[in-house]
């Protein structure tokens, strides 16, 4: 497309369409990759970026659109086996036999026999050549899982080429790594363009993507932005070109809550499994949003907080009053409430009624002389139904037989049963419809005016400025920034998530 | 597959005829009809006394299963719990009676220890699962072993007697009844009752089959998962404990073959009822209507000579198998595919 290499691209995608049912996620999306090169491909979550490198790898078909090899047009096959033709797709969850050693990896479903015994000497020989040879200090008779993540993602990366593999796809590599292990792979990733291999490079973190990309191509909204040499963009060009969205009416009007509001929640130098040193407060009837990418930190605050996991240190006051939630019943008795982002793993008992799933939590509300009553749980499903527009055929339906639209509000709604003063909301509308999502939106802003005090963490720009009274932006287990007023949007957002920005480099945190 | 669209046939909203609920009960009622047709004297009501008495230990110990199973666990240890409680039983008696005389003091000295006993080897299934996140399984294997080989010990590998100075103040509690029911069945009746009370009207039972469906979702509705996983360890215990105070007197000894393979049984008992091995759904009525097939079938196998009894094995492993096969749904579900088409 730049036409900046002469040669021809090992694969391209031409004019690429790619639809789920009736709801339409690439439009149009052309793409290229020459061997020797790295071109990452930048989007917010919900650009597109995985349906293109699912497309990419044949694990979805497109819906339009072709997908060329060496210049000739190809269906490639589903289920991996693109791999045959050199085309190898490095999942954020790695794909290797965990119990087994590198080697037994590297030949897994292709050993070596001789006399139909295995042939260990050639196969740990051809091992040990693989790992020289990209400067890898691990034994093949290491087992995989006592190795490092770093190290894991290699010895991914080796067996793809000793495969042969042309094209690697890497989705978000780095997102596990230290900085140390991730300029390792940077060496190792540089060693392979040299060796001709072409790189797919999909990441958050701008610097990084600026550091090791040739080309960039910027996806929003399922659109192809822009395809460009690295060298021309810097990474808050990138920032704008991945957002750059108007917001619509999406959103109910935002109800400033009174200054002098009560501070109900105050959060002083808390630490944690991957938190450092978290301080904010919150008033009532505010909703703070807590930005950030995925793996920021967010959703490990308020689990420790809220007495699902174990809080290290810090200082966390309820109104005033010093307390340490030990479970989540103590949270929840006191008033705090966390509504989890998985609601399939974390949420709702998918084989279970909704009727079952929506006083679980509340469940002593609904205990009379020791005995659950009945008729005043059926009551509270009908309120739930009603309140939060739950639409059913009948009550009795599993909740794993409901639309993730009405899985949300029956999650909500469980959560609101507990009547808490404060709830922490996370990703309240991942994988939903936007009509859904407008009505989770307005439910929100109504419980706020009604009173209740929301931290919404979300990595969805829009709803942080639509949604939020202020925003923390968190990276790395730490809080950058905290945003107020107009500096809520989507640049100074991205800017502090990435790392290019932190708090004090212009002002103080607001107090 | 979009399901989305043809759902339109609402499956619930048909009287569909529910295998999982009815197919006991009905497999039951068959059972009868044939015990009948093949030897009516399967009817008298000396044979259904000791049908039910039968039934009990087994009964009980299996409604205590079902509130493991049903939270996701297994307990594997009843069956040489059951014996090892019967020995240390007999043996505290036996002592007992030097101080205590033949009264009740001694039995209720008895029937206290195996209460006590029963809530501890519980508590203890129960702690090593929870805190020391050792799976169900094993645990549970370990400490089938271990009271089963304690049995052997105390019984020196012959058998623990009961004194028989105390065997007349027992025996009642096997032997007796009480409005013209057996006092073992009493005590079916009454477990059966309060478990079923619990497993599905408390907040405990609905805790129970929530942890069964999805541990996680259990631990973010603030259940206290531990804890209550312990506690159906601990009703298991309590139930063994009840289960070996009828049994005793029975026959007034205990040995390293008293109670084995009862685990089998009572986890057969509860999966015929409709209970999932996997967890999050259980049912108290089926259990007992489980147990009471299993008896049935051993007792139609007494009264006819159209199958050796040694086969009673038999019969009920494959009442197992296809009480589990049609629990699948398998068949339910392609039929009514076929139908569509």
């Amino acid at each position: 497309m730049q036409g900046q290499s002469d040669s021809v691209p090992i694969l391209a995608a031409d004019r690429i369409s790619k639809s789920f049912g009736s709801v339409p996620v690439l439009f149009s999306v052309s793409f290229d990759i020459r061997g020797g090169e790295v071109h990452a491909l930048i989007g917010e979550n919900g650009a597109g970026k995985s349906t293109l490198m699912k497309i990419l790898s044949g694990i979805h078909e497109p819906t339009s659109g072709s997908i060329r090899l060496d210049g000739r047009n190809v269906d490639l096959p589903p289920n991996g086996q693109a791999e045959a033709l050199g085309i190898v797709l490095i999942h954020q969850e790695l794909n290797l036999a965990e119990q087994l050693t590198v080697e037994e990896n590297f030949f897994l479903g292709r050993e070596l026999t001789r006399n139909g015994l295995l042939d260990r000497a050639k196969m740990s020989t051809s091992v040990r050549e693989h790992l020289q040879a990209i400067g890898l200090d691990i034994s093949p008779d290491d087992r995989i899982s006592d190795l490092s993540i770093a190290e894991k993602q290699m010895v991914e990366i080796v067996k793809a080429i000793s495969r042969n593999a042309r094209v690697l796809i890497m989705d978000e590599p780095t997102a596990v790594l230290t900085e140390a292990e991730t300029a390792l792979l940077f060496k190792q990733i540089e060693r392979l363009k040299q060796q001709g291999v072409a790189i797919v490079f999909v990441s958050h973190k701008l610097a990084e993507v600026k550091a090791i990309a040739d080309q960039i191509t910027i996806l929003r909204d399922g659109q192809l932005i822009a395809t460009k040499p690295a060298q021309e963009l810097t990474p808050d060009a990138m920032a704008q070109m991945m957002v750059g969205r108007e917001l619509s009416d999406l959103f109910p009007p935002l109800i400033e809550p009174d200054i002098d509001a009560e501070r109900v929640l105050q959060v002083q130098g808390l630490f944690a499994k991957g938190v450092h040193n978290i301080s904010f407060e919150l008033r009532q009837g505010e909703i703070l949003g807590f930005a950030g990418l995925v793996g920021a930190g967010r959703t490990a605050v308020f689990e420790a907080i809220c007495g699902i996991s174990q809080m290290d240190g810090g200082d966390v006051r309820l109104k005033g009053q010093p307390v340490h939630f030990s479970s989540v019943a103590a949270a929840r008795d006191a008033g705090m409430v966390y509504l989890t982002k998985d609601r399939k793993e974390k949420g709702l008992l998918l084989k279970q009624q909704m009727g079952i799933n929506l006083t679980l939590l509340s469940l002593p509300k609904f205990v009379r002389h020791h005995l659950l009553n009945a008729r005043q749980e059926r009551d509270a499903l009908e309120r739930a139904i009603r309140r939060f527009d739950i639409r059913v055929r009948d009550h009795g339906v599993l909740a794993g037989d409901m639309s993730g639209g009405n899985q949300q509000k029956l999650l909500l709604a469980k959560v609101m049963e507990a009547d808490p003063a404060i709830v922490i909301i996370d990703e309240p509308t991942r994988g939903i419809d936007v009509g859904t999502k407008q009505q989770i939106y307005h439910f929100i802003a109504a419980l706020a005016t009604e009173g209740v005090s929301i931290v919404l963490i979300s990595s969805e720009m829009p709803e942080m400025i639509g949604m939020c009274h202020r925003v923390a932006v968190m990276r790395e287990g730490r809080i950058t920034g905290i945003l107020t007023g107009d500096d809520i949007n989507e640049n100074e957002i991205v800017r502090y998530a990435a790392g290019l920005k932190k708090a004090g480099d212009d002002e103080r945190l607001s107090a | 597959m979009s399901d989305s669209a043809p759902s339109g046939e609402s499956k619930t909203r048909m009287p569909h005829f529910d295998i999982k609920i009815m197919g006991p009960a009905i497999a039951l009622v068959l059972l009868c009809i044939l015990g009948y047709v093949l030897n009516p004297a399967f009817v008298s009501e000396g044979n259904i006394t000791n049908l039910l008495t039968r039934s009990s230990f087994i009964g009980i110990i299996a409604v205590g299963a079902t509130f493991v199973i049903t939270a996701g666990g297994i307990d594997l240890s009843v069956g040489s719990m059951a014996a090892v409680i019967a020995g240390i039983m007999i043996i505290v008696m036996n002592s007992a009676v030097g101080t205590f005389g033949t009264g009740v003091t001694t039995v209720l000295i008895g029937a206290g220890c195996s209460v006590i006993l029963g809530l501890g080897a519980g508590w203890i299934n129960g702690f090593l699962t929870t805190k020391g996140k050792i799976e169900a399984f094993i645990v549970t294997l370990g400490t089938m072993g271990i009271y089963r080989s304690l049995v052997t010990y105390f019984a020196d590998g012959g058998t623990l007697s009961l004194d028989f100075a105390i065997r007349g103040t027992y025996r009642p509690i096997y032997y007796d009844s009480f409005a013209g029911l057996p006092v073992p069945v009493w005590m079916f009746i009454l477990v059966s009752a309060v478990g079923w009370i619990l497993l599905n009207r408390t907040a405990f039972g609905r805790y129970c089959m929530a942890i069964g469906s999805n541990e996680a979702v259990a631990k973010y509705s603030a259940i206290n998962v531990d804890r209550i996983k312990t506690m159906t360890y601990v009703i298991q215990g309590l139930c063994v404990s009840l289960a070996t105070i009828i049994y005793v007197p029975r026959l007034g000894s205990a040995s390293s073959s008293t109670g084995v393979l009862w685990e089998l049984e009572a986890i057969a008992a509860v999966i015929i009822g409709g209970t999932v091995l996997k967890g999050g759904y259980g049912r108290v009525g089926g259990t007992i209507l489980g147990a009471l097939i299993l008896t049935t079938i051993g007792n139609i196998l007494n009264f006819t000579d159209l199958i050796s009894n040694y086969l009673n094995g038999t019969m009920q492993g494959l009442i197992i198998i296809i009480a589990v096969w049609l629990q699948r749904g398998e068949w339910g579900r392609s039929k009514r595919i076929k139908k569509a088409e």
